[in-house]
C-alpha cells in the first residue's frame, strides 16, 4: 500500500485562499480560513454576499472567493439590511471589527439587530484599532495600553469596555448571540461550530444572529502572538465572557 | 391621461413607482416627509391588498424601511444599488448632510441610484421654510473626493414627477448616483399633472454583487486602493464618465431669448417667478428672456456663452440663497456681460414684481 492512500482526502478549498496580508500570528486569518470551510461545507459559496467592514480586514474579500460590497466605516448591518430585504434568497454576511461595530457602527448594529435582520454578523473583538496603530477601543481594557491611552485606559476618561453580546441580549429580537475566542485549538473549533450555527440560522430563516469572536493584535499590544493569545484567554475572557448568551 | 392633483413630494413617489422603484429606505424630516409617509401608505396598502388574495399595484416595490438614521438610510442604497436594484432616498438639507458619507462612496462604486433633497432653511437647523442653499453641495460635491452627481432642478408638480423618472433612466445609463434638488415650495406645493409616458430605460447590470451565481465570477464593489497607480487608472475612467454626461447630458430651458438685451436666471421656484416677470417686463416693451437650468449639473454654461457672446450684455441671476448659482453663470458669461445677483434667502421667494423692479435697474 502507497503511504499516500492513508492520507484522508480533504477537498481543496473553494472559498478560502489563503496568504493574506495580516501580521504574523494575527487571529484574522485563521477566523478567514474557518468561515470560508464553514462557507464550502455548507455549499453556499455562489449565495453569499459578504459586507466588509473598514478596520484590518477590509481586504477580506481578497481571500474569501465571494460576492461582496465594502462598504463605509461601521455602516455594514445597514448595507446587509438592505441586501438581505431585497434579495432574501442570499446568503448574507457581515464582517466587523471592535472599532466598525461597537463604535462608529453602534447605532447600525443596534438598530439591525432590535429589528430582527435576518443576517449573520461576524464580530471581531481585540481591543483595539488595528489598522490604524493601535488606538483605543470601546473594547479596550481597563488599565491596557494603547497609542491613545499611552498610561492605560482610564474609566474618568473613557469609560468601561462596551460589552456587546450583553447590550444585545437586551433586545427582543436576536436568535442566537454567542462569544467565542481563538486561543487554542478547541476554541477555535468552538467559533467554527459558532460560525455555522449563524449561518445555519439564516438559512433556515429562524433571525439575526451574531458571533462575537475575542481576537488578538500583537503587533499593536507589543507583544508576542503567544503572549496575546495568553492576554485573550487569561484576561479579555475576565471581562468578556466566553459563552452562549442566547440562542432560540 | 388623466389629469391628477397633488403635492411635489407626493409626485415623486409617483414618478418613481411609475420608474420601477424596487427599495425605498428614509429618515423622517420635513419639508419631506410627505415622500417617506406616501411610500409607506402605497407599501402597506399593498400588503394588505396580498393579504387578501389581490394583486398588488406596484409588485416591483418590495422593500420600504423607515430606517434609524439618515446614515443608515444612505447605506442602505448604497446595499441595494450594490445587487443592481433600482432603490432611493429622499430627505431635506441637515438630513442630506448626513448623507454626504454615504453618498461619496455610491459615486466611487459607480452605483446607479436617485437621492431626493427638498431643500429647507440652513445652515444649521435653519428653518423649513425653502432655500437653495445647498447648491454647491448638490453639484460640487458635498462628500469628500472627486465626484460628481448628476443634478436635476424640477420647477412643477409636473416636473417632480417627469424627472424623477428621468433621473432613473439618467443614473442606471451612466452608473451613476443623481439628486433631484427641489426646494421646499415645491414639495409643499400643490398643482395637477399629468403623466407623460417617460420610457423606462432598462439596463443589464452584470456587475453587480450576488451575480456569481449566474456567471461563477466573483463580484466586489469596492473602490479601495494600496498603490497609486490603479487609482489613477480607476480615477481616469470616473472622469472619462464625467466627461461623456457633460458632452451628453445638459438640459435647460429659455424663453424669449431670441432677442433679448437682458435675461433673467433661475432654477426650481424662482425660475417661474423670473418667468412671469420676463412677461410683465416685455409688456413693458423691454426685451428680456430667460434661461432656466434643468440640469444643474452638467451645467448648462454653454447657453450663457452662446447668448452673452451675441446680444445680450445683462444677466440677473435670482437664487434663495446668499449667491452660489451665481458662481456657474458668471463661469459661463466669462466676463461678456454684466452679472448682478438677486439673492433672496431665509426662507422668502421673491415676488414677481421685486424681480421686475431689478430687470427695470439692469435696462
Amino acid at each position: 500500500m502507497r503511504v499516500s492512500a492513508l492520507i484522508p482526502k480533504y477537498p481543496e478549498p473553494e472559498t478560502y485562499v489563503g496568504r493574506t496580508h495580516y501580521c504574523p500570528g494575527c487571529g484574522h486569518a485563521t477566523l478567514h480560513k474557518i468561515l470560508g470551510e464553514v462557507i464550502d461545507e455548507l455549499g453556499i459559496r455562489k449565495k453569499v454576499i459578504l459586507v466588509e467592514p473598514v478596520g484590518c480586514s477590509v481586504l477580506a474579500l481578497r481571500y474569501l472567493k465571494v460576492d461582496g460590497i465594502q462598504g463605509p466605516h461601521g455602516r455594514a448591518p445597514a448595507i446587509a439590511t438592505a441586501v438581505k430585504r431585497l434579495k432574501p434568497e442570499k446568503i448574507v454576511l457581515t464582517y466587523q471589527g471592535d472599532g466598525d461595530l461597537a463604535a462608529i457602527g453602534t447605532n447600525e448594529i443596534l438598530h439591525a439587530a432590535n429589528r430582527g435582520e435576518l443576517f449573520s454578523v461576524i464580530f471581531v473583538n481585540n481591543a483595539v484599532y488595528g489598522m490604524t496603530g493601535g488606538q483605543m477601543a470601546p473594547t479596550t481594557l481597563i488599565g491596557q495600553k494603547s497609542t491613545t491611552t499611552p498610561t492605560g485606559r482610564m474609566i474618568e476618561y473613557a469609560g468601561y469596555p462596551l460589552r456587546i453580546c450583553e447590550l444585545l441580549n437586551t433586545l427582543d429580537a436576536p436568535v442566537y448571540l454567542e462569544r467565542v475566542s481563538l486561543y487554542d485549538v478547541e476554541q477555535i473549533a468552538r467559533a467554527r461550530a459558532a460560525l455555522k450555527k449563524a449561518i445555519t440560522n439564516q438559512i433556515e430563516k429562524k433571525g439575526f444572529s451574531l458571533v462575537e469572536v475575542l481576537s488578538n493584535c500583537p503587533t499593536n499590544w507589543k507583544m508576542t502572538p503567544e503572549e496575546s493569545w495568553r492576554f485573550v484567554k487569561e484576561e479579555m475572557t475576565k471581562i468578556f465572557p466566553l459563552g452562549i448568551f442566547r440562542d432560540r | 391621461m388623466s389629469k391628477l392633483y397633488m403635492k411635489g413630494n407626493e409626485a415623486i413617489v409617483e414618478g418613481a413607482l411609475r420608474a420601477g422603484l424596487e427599495g425605498f429606505f428614509s429618515y423622517p424630516i420635513t419639508p419631506a416627509s410627505e415622500i417617506i409617509e406616501t411610500f409607506a401608505s402605497k407599501y402597506f396598502a399593498d400588503r394588505e391588498r396580498e393579504k387578501r388574495g389581490e394583486k398588488p399595484l406596484y409588485p416591483k416595490f418590495r422593500v420600504f424601511m423607515q430606517m434609524e438614521s439618515e446614515l443608515a438610510s444612505i447605506n442602505a442604497v448604497m446595499g441595494g444599488a450594490s445587487i443592481g436594484c433600482r432603490v432611493m432616498t429622499a430627505s431635506s438639507s441637515p438630513g442630506i448632510s448626513l448623507k454626504q458619507e454615504g453618498i461619496s462612496y455610491i459615486a466611487a462604486c459607480e452605483l446607479p441610484c436617485v437621492i431626493v433633497n427638498i431643500m429647507r432653511g440652513g445652515p444649521g437647523l435653519g428653518s423649513i421654510q425653502p432655500e437653495q442653499g445647498d447648491y454647491f453641495q448638490a453639484v460640487k460635491g458635498g462628500g469628500h473626493g472627486d465626484y460628481r452627481l448628476i443634478v436635476l432642478a424640477p420647477n412643477s408638480v409636473q416636473e417632480m414627477a417627469e424627472h424623477t423618472m428621468l433621473l432613473f433612466n439618467l443614473t442606471n445609463k451612466y452608473r451613476n448616483p443623481g439628486m433631484l434638488l427641489a426646494d421646499g415650495y415645491l414639495g409643499q406645493m400643490k398643482e395637477s399633472l399629468e403623466f407623460p409616458e417617460v420610457p423606462i430605460e432598462e439596463y443589464e447590470k452584470p456587475w453587480a454583487a450576488g451575480n456569481m451565481e449566474l456567471d461563477g465570477e466573483q463580484h466586489t464593489i469596492e473602490f479601495l486602493f494600496l498603490t497609486p497607480e490603479p487609482m489613477v487608472e480607476a480615477k481616469k475612467r470616473l472622469l472619462e464618465k464625467y466627461k461623456t454626461i457633460e458632452a451628453n447630458e445638459v438640459r435647460y430651458e429659455t424663453y424669449k431669448v431670441d432677442d433679448a438685451k437682458i435675461i433673467v436666471t433661475a432654477f426650481g421656484t424662482p425660475s417661474r417667478v423670473a418667468k412671469a416677470a420676463v412677461d410683465l417686463a416685455r409688456e413693458k416693451g423691454i426685451k428680456v428672456g430667460l434661461v432656466r437650468p434643468i440640469t444643474l449639473w452638467p451645467f448648462p454654461y454653454k447657453i450663457y456663452t452662446n447668448l452673452t457672446s451675441n446680444q445680450v450684455d445683462r444677466v440677473l441671476v435670482v437664487e434663495l440663497s446668499f449667491g452660489q448659482f451665481v458662481e456657474d453663470v458668471r463661469l459661463g458669461v466669462e466676463g461678456r456681460a454684466e452679472v448682478r445677483l438677486f439673492p433672496k434667502f431665509g426662507g422668502i421667494v421673491p415676488t414677481e414684481e421685486e424681480v421686475l423692479e431689478k430687470i427695470m435697474e439692469l435696462v
